[in-house]
């Protein structure tokens, strides 16, 4: 067999697998209850496997998810039927997986597709169960919910597969421990637990969002599985609450400029002198969709104030003819809100494109406790070159130069050490 | 304890419809929400008889199909009367199969 036959086939099952395991997981997972989560791992590893071994020989069938279901569901019912389970079955459903009568069709249910999303939403709030921690939500969400690898997300995280494979194990450990079940909140804590969830996919959102990372790759996927979860939470009625809205319209505009942010040597392109025509028009409508839903009820939230930034950004026609007044209005009120430091660095940024320079500069140098941070130094630094101090820009962008670890961010304030090196006007 | 006799119930797994068996289903689920649904399993209508005090064995199935019990379910019920109201909800009246209903004797020792 030709070889790009075969390479074909792994393409078609590693897109499958990312987008059916996740789900496959959670049916399983609802089906079995949380205790017995490696069970149901254990059957979509096996299923996946197994697609591999039987298309490789013929061809990948008309409905590969279709053929998936059927595999994983048949290989459940026999773990059931022969209780090969190790934690025994403790929920509403129960009943019915031990009666021959009901035990195929309640399964077969289970797989249709609102069933299979209700699944995905109530694993989504056991993995963001206030009682774990962020960083071991995402990691379980990650692997439970998107279906990435171990190693993939180690390479998120900048750390090894141990590492990784030991939160989780913890992670589980604490849900069991813990009984955490596969139900939605009551009423009276939903609120609360939504907003847990928000923040974790907001969270995973950043991470991939950040510049920092090294791999292009890895970060798109992180925002588009926090996009995805997002887009699932918006679609139940349940949980499509106006700051689900909010977020998700953050994350369409935020998403808007990815392929623009860098160039194709991989350096960063700054806001300023990024290229509007290539900005995604597709998801600026979307995003502009969601803010309009998200100003239903009375409840703003931090979602809601960053999401209006962005859409500014979004929607302005250039750099210079954007709303800078109402950007910093919003950056008064999101800071009177959170008192984020990073808020309040960009703030500044935005206060010297509305008052000038000299004010960004005098308000900058008032801030505590950031000299240590990469973005406060360059963002100093960018400022005093502005004002022509090319030798106090030279003192602050070296400062931030030796507090990047990122290839990307290394290369711009080079360049921009140059510039304070040549002579001449000043400016970028 | 019901004893399911005529109906689907008769048939082979096979030629049951998908549908009817999400209707057995639904009905199953409604008692388990309720707490009333102990369990139960359909039973294949073929089998063997073992007979009398020479234990000689017979092939099934024994009787006319419409007769054959195809499967039990067992339910808690306060009284008989209870337990018949309960079962008028089963699937099986659909497709003009029976239904028997018998309290579970408790052996006093």
């Amino acid at each position: 067999m030709p070889d790009s036959k075969n390479s074909e086939i792994y393409k078609t099952v590693d897109h499958l697998f990312r987008q059916e395991s996740g789900k496959m997981v959670a049916v399983l997972t609802r089906i079995f209850g949380f205790p017995n989560i490696e069970q149901a791992e254990d059957i979509v590893q096996d299923t996946i496997l197994k697609a591999l071994e039987v298309w490789k020989w013929g061809k990948v069938p008309d409905n590969p998810q279709a053929w998936l279901y059927q595999s994983a569901k048949n290989k459940s019912i026999d773990i059931i039927r022969r209780k090969k389970l190790k934690y025994k079955i403790e929920n509403e459903i129960a009943i019915l997986l031990k009666s021959e009568y009901s035990l195929a069709p309640i399964v077969t249910e289970m797989f249709t597709v609102g069933e299979i999303k209700d699944s995905q939403l109530r694993m989504m709030f056991a993995c963001c169960h206030p009682s774990i921690s962020p960083e071991a939500q995402i990691t379980l969400m990650l692997k439970t919910l998107c279906g990435l690898s171990i190693k993939e997300i180690g390479n998120a995280f900048l750390t090894n597969e141990e590492t990784i494979n030991k939160r989780l194990y913890r992670t589980k450990e604490k849900i069991r421990a813990d009984k955490i079940s596969l139900d939605y909140p009551g009423a009276d804590t939903m609120p609360k637990r939504m907003d847990g969830v928000l923040k974790t996919l907001y969270l995973l959102f950043s991470e991939g969002y950040s510049s920092s990372h090294p791999e292009k790759l890895i970060r798109e996927d992180l925002c588009e599985e926090a996009m995805r979860m997002t887009i699932l939470l918006s679609e139940n009625p349940k949980t499509n609450h106006p700051h689900t809205n909010a977020l998700l319209a953050l994350m369409c505009y935020q998403v808007s400029r990815f392929n623009t942010r860098l160039d194709d040597k991989g350096l960063i392109i700054l806001l300023k002198d990024q290229d509007r025509s290539q900005w995604n028009k597709f998801l600026i409508e979307k995003g502009n969709e969601y803010m309009m839903r998200a100003a239903e009820g009375e409840m703003v939230h931090d979602f809601h104030i960053e999401a209006a930034i962005t859409s500014v950004h979004a929607n302005s026609a250039s750099f210079e003819k954007t709303n800078w007044k109402l950007i910093l209005t919003l950056y008064n009120t999101l800071l009177d809100r959170t008192n984020n430091p990073m808020v309040a660095l960009n703030r500044c940024l935005v206060l010297a494109e509305v008052e000038g320079y000299e004010r960004a500069i005098e308000e900058l140098n008032r801030m505590k406790g950031l000299s240590g941070n990469c973005y406060y130094n360059s963002s100093l630094g960018e400022m005093y070159l502005k004002t022509g101090d090319k030798e106090k820009a030279k003192i602050y962008f070296g400062k931030a130069l030796s507090l990047t670890s990122s290839n990307a961010e290394t290369e711009l304030i080079r360049r921009k050490i140059n510039l304070c090196l040549s002579a001449g006007r000043a400016g970028s | 304890m019901y004893l399911f006799r005529g109906g689907m119930a008769s048939e082979q797994a096979a030629n049951v419809p998908a549908d009817h068996m999400q209707k057995w289903m639904k009905w199953m689920e409604s008692l388990g929400q309720k707490g009333i649904l102990v369990g139960g399993e359909p039973l294949q209508p073929t089998g063997k008889q073992v007979n009398g005090s020479k234990k000689v064995v017979t092939d099934g199935p024994f009787i006319e199909a419409k007769e054959l019990v195809g499967g039990y379910l067992i339910v808690n019920a306060k009284d008989i009367n209870e337990a018949v109201e309960i079962s008028k909800g089963c699937p099986i009246f659909e497709e003009d199969g029976k239904l028997e209903v018998r309290p579970i004797q408790k052996m006093e020792m």
